[in-house]
């Protein structure tokens, strides 16, 4: 698809989300939310007294009933639809043709954790901080571009064997 | 008039079967403009395809157009959103670490999901590592993250009026520099694949 048209798409879906629910997209909080309804299932008392789950957990209700998570069963669905629409639906690895599957893994799991990580500090990711940010001209989602890009142009460099 | 859930106008399991549907949108949205695939995604900072690029400021700028269109019209008030507070210390070290992210993982959280749903094994592998990550952080949290998630507060701060400058003004300023950066990637992308051809990214379907 022309990316202008796909960017476009994605934009209406965050005007969406906005006059709908006064939220942008999101794609970390998901993630969030089944971290702590696994450790709310796990240890309902720990949760409770842990800082980082007790609000998401305290009033009782599941933290999977959030719009969050219905909007990633809607991502997963429209992906799929996609791609089967695309006939990209297919079990394989991306990566450079000179780096081993097995590398490619590794790196990927890695950068996994520091998006987790870093996600959660920063209070989102590209479409939770970055880009609904924007949509909105938060101060915070342009520091969160200029930190995300620019940090990645700077390390850009130090991991170029691995795409290039 | 928007938003229509902080203003209770919609019901909360409306409000969640809403979402589904605009998950959809953007589900199709991410798969079609090429965010499954990883060298694509990571083209970006080595100058061979900047799709991203391209996808990500339109959308942005989409949203911010119709969002503040909306808002002269009267069709939505955008300080009755969760409007995102700034937390600028945080936010700038965990951007850098997610650009970091960035280039070794070739995704980000909600592309990952994308690549994951339709089969590509490496964002499987992405997605568990945000989920460990996740799970490092919240067994962690109060001991190294607590204080320093909340340094740098500047509530819900708006660039446009932290520049001095009205939010129209400030939304033109970024779209002119959107168009002019589309036009220059692509010079970018055409001498940096002439140069040194990048092997074949496979499926563009571009």
């Amino acid at each position: 698809m022309n990316p202008y048209l796909a960017g476009f798409i994605i934009g209406l879906m965050l005007i969406a989300a906005y006059y709908f629910s006064g939220e942008g997209l999101g794609g970390s909080g998901a993630f969030k939310k089944v971290v702590v309804a696994t450790i709310n299932g796990v240890n309902h008392n720990y949760a409770l007294n842990s800082a980082y789950c007790s609000p998401l957990v305290s009033e009782g209700k599941s933290p999977l009933n959030s719009w969050l998570i219905f909007e990633i069963i809607g991502v997963i669905f429209g992906a799929i639809l996609s791609a089967a629409y695309f006939g990209r639906l297919n079990f394989k690895v991306g990566k450079s043709p000179k780096i081993t599957n097995k590398t490619r893994i590794i790196a990927a799991i890695i950068g996994g954790i520091l998006w987790g990580i870093g996600s959660q500090l920063g209070r989102g990711c590209t479409s939770g901080l970055v880009m609904s940010g924007m949509a909105v001209n938060a101060l915070s989602g342009y520091i969160g571009l200029a930190a995300v890009f620019g940090g990645g142009y700077a390390f850009a460099y130090f991991f170029r064997k691995l795409w290039i | 008039m928007g938003p229509l859930f902080p203003q209770e106008l919609i019901s909360d399991p409306l409000n969640l079967f809403i979402a589904i549907f605009i998950g959809i949108g953007f589900g199709i949205g991410l798969e079609a403009g090429g965010f499954t695939n990883t060298r694509k995604l990571a083209g970006v900072f080595y100058g061979y395809d900047f799709v991203v690029l391209k996808v990500f400021f339109t959308a942005a700028l989409t949203g911010a157009i119709g969002l503040f269109l909306m808002d002269s019209y009267g069709l939505i008030d955008i300080n009755l959103t969760f409007y995102p507070k700034t937390f600028w210390i945080p936010t700038l070290i965990a951007g850098i670490v997610m650009g970091l992210g960035f280039i070794l993982g070739g995704f980000c959280p909600g592309t990952s999901i994308c690549a994951a749903s339709t089969g590509k094994i490496d964002g499987i592998a992405f997605v568990g590592g945000v989920f460990i990550g996740i799970f490092g952080y919240a067994f962690t949290y109060e001991s190294l993250f607590q204080n320093l998630r909340s340094k740098g507060g500047l509530g819900k701060a708006n660039i446009a009026e932290k520049l001095g400058m009205s939010n129209e003004l400030f939304i033109f300023i970024v779209l002119i520099i959107a168009i002019i950066a589309f036009i220059v990637v692509d010079k970018i992308q055409k001498r940096v694949n002439e140069k040194k051809p990048v092997e074949k990214i496979e499926e563009l379907g571009l």
